[in-house]
């Protein structure tokens, strides 16, 4: 349960904002790209086009096509809200619902659109989702705990175990670990690793040293200057793209000399 | 000369610094003193009519079947309010907060906001000239076909002036409050946790159960217990619409009272015992009063641990 992203053409406006511009990328299926470049270059902005997320903020559209396997996201016919249900989304600060439990919170995506679940499968699925985010043995005798109550590293895993527990085809992670401390990093840096053998990772994160750990290609994002819309200067493998970029700008910002 | 020189530290915002901690403890304490002479007010008058002859009292049957009836009553009219306006308000705010496009609900707010300027008599008097006859329609209609059922029991009231109208009455106007406090808290949920349902796959009404909702569970009760304070207070309205009468269990016939209304009704007349008896009634009001909003208090800490706020 993994599919591909091929991205055509792509632009994004802030109503009449052109705030990434010509966007052209194949992201492979069970692959982590990862996203690195200053802040502002839009590239936050495009890693919520891939779920029409960016669609929340009132006057943001898109030209171009997303291709999952092939569909276009952006059909007439597509209806956000199932493109969503595919394509999973964690944020930069860990949001799991205050009022859910932790077995709650896991489940929340399950129990949309009423879908009826048995307890044993339920049961079943909350232990496989947070074990696949790495949190079961930390959490399995507080389940009816509140999921406010964990640490921020921890509340982050439960977010990965609530986009997880609904099968998702893509995951995308928007600075997952911006909020998190050093060994809560490290955590979640082992569970993209992880993540990667069943599902196609994208990671937008402003550390450099994650994008090379975690990811298997990179792309580059700059923005010429304020007001310029943010642009895809450079995707390759993440070994080349940090050892022998083929753009100017590339070298400039992995070696550190801006951004 | 072993003047510690971090004692004086000369600084111009000290004064500044007491005088308004000064201002705050007077006002807090202020609130105190007003409530608690009301309280002693209230039981210093009331106190006549606890020690008088059970067959002094109005209904010759001592104070608590004189009371009771209009305790119920209250409790009625203001049931029928909230029954009516806590829904309605949590969709209009809802709508406002979420659904409307921004122009629309900021027009919206307004006239909303506008509806808690009104003042009450007015609000009596519509519902007196305008909203009692056409209503009086309906109640003959639920007479003939729903009159098995005791709260809609016949003969309907023929002007229409009945609990039933009252309460709805009492339900425009709790309306605004319920509907203003629970459109700010909805408008302050997470950005956060809306965008989690959302990313999820939730559908919009999907993402306001998830997140919205239980978010504001806390204000939406504090809200609906702001207008329950209304809806059991209020006089001038429920005095100008109800046809008052003895207790009864038909809503659409004339008849019920609440204690608002009969102490606002025969208050100019009253003296002596009477008076007292009056009393009697707003201090069981202020009890009631007080009693929801403890109530209220703890359904709200119940839940607590899980409202977000660690």
């Amino acid at each position: 349960m993994s599919k591909r992203i091929d991205v055509k053409d792509l632009n994004v406006y802030y109503s009449k904002f052109l705030a990434v511009e010509d966007v052209n990328i194949n992201i492979e299926a069970r692959s982590v790209t990862a996203f690195i470049g200053p802040s502002g270059c839009g590239k936050s902005t495009f890693l919520r086009t891939l779920n029409r997320m960016h669609e929340v903020i009132p006057g943001a559209r898109v030209e171009g096509e997303v291709l999952l396997d092939g569909d276009n996201l952006y059909d007439a016919a597509v209806d956000p809200v199932t493109v969503r249900s595919q394509i999973g989304m964690v944020f930069q600060r860990p949001n799991p619902f205050p009022t859910m439990s932790i077995r709650d919170n896991v489940l929340a995506g399950v129990k949309l659109n009423n879908r009826r679940i048995s307890k044993s499968d339920a049961d079943a699925l909350v232990e496989k989702s947070l074990q696949g985010a790495n949190l079961w043995n930390e959490v399995k005798d507080r389940l009816g705990r509140p999921g406010s109550g964990l640490s921020g590293g921890q509340q982050q895993r439960l977010c990965i175990a609530r986009a997880i527990a609904v099968s998702p085809q893509v995951i995308l992670m928007d600075e997952p670990c911006s909020a998190l401390d050093p060994i809560s990093t490290l955590a979640i840096e082992d569970l993209i690793n992880e993540l990667k053998n069943e599902y196609t990772v994208v990671i937008v994160t402003h550390n450099m040293q994650q994008a090379a750990r975690v990811s298997d290609k990179t792309a580059f994002f700059n923005i010429a200057g304020t007001g310029k819309p943010g642009k895809l200067i450079e995707y390759g493998e993440t070994a080349a793209i940090f050892s022998k970029p083929a753009e100017k700008a590339t070298e400039d910002y992995v070696s550190g000399r801006f951004g | 000369m072993s003047t510690n020189s971090l004692t004086s530290t000369g600084r111009a915002g000290d004064s500044g610094d007491k005088i308004f901690s000064g201002a705050t403890l007077a006002a807090g304490g202020l609130i105190l003193a007003v409530l608690f002479s009301v309280a002693v007010f209230l039981l210093v008058q009331a106190l006549p009519t606890f020690s008088a002859d059970p067959a002094e009292i109005t209904g010759g049957a001592g104070f608590g079947s004189y009371i009771l009836p209009i305790v119920i009553g209250t409790v009625i009219a203001a049931a029928i309010a909230l029954l009516i306006a806590t829904p309605l308000g949590i969709g209009v705010a809802l709508f406002i907060s979420h659904y409307a496009p921004r122009r629309l609900a900021q027009i919206f707010g307004y006239v909303i906001d506008l509806l808690a300027a009104i003042p009450s008599v007015v609000y009596g008097a519509w519902g007196y000239a305008v909203l009692a006859p056409q209503l009086a329609i309906a109640y003959a209609w639920l007479a003939e076909y729903l009159g098995w059922i005791p709260i809609f029991e016949g003969p309907a009231s023929q002007t229409g002036r009945t609990m039933l109208t009252a309460g709805i009455v009492l339900a425009v106007m709790v309306l605004p409050i319920i509907t203003s406090l629970s459109r700010e808290i909805f408008l302050q949920t997470p950005n956060l946790h809306e965008e989690a349902a959302l990313a999820m796959g939730a559908t919009r009404w999907e993402m306001i159960r998830m997140a919205v909702l239980p978010f504001a569970r806390p204000g939406i009760i504090s809200a609906a217990m702001l207008g329950l304070g209304r809806a059991l207070g209020e006089t001038m309205a429920v005095a100008l619409v109800l046809s008052g009468g003895a207790l009864q269990a038909s809503l659409i016939q004339s008849g019920n009272q609440t204690i608002a209304a009969e102490i606002a009704l025969n208050f100019p007349e009253a003296f002596g015992l009477r008076l007292s008896e009056l009393i009697a009634a707003g201090l069981v009001l202020f009890v009631i009063t007080l009693a929801v909003n403890i109530i209220a208090r703890w359904i709200i800490s119940r839940h607590k641990e899980f409202s977000g706020a660690n």
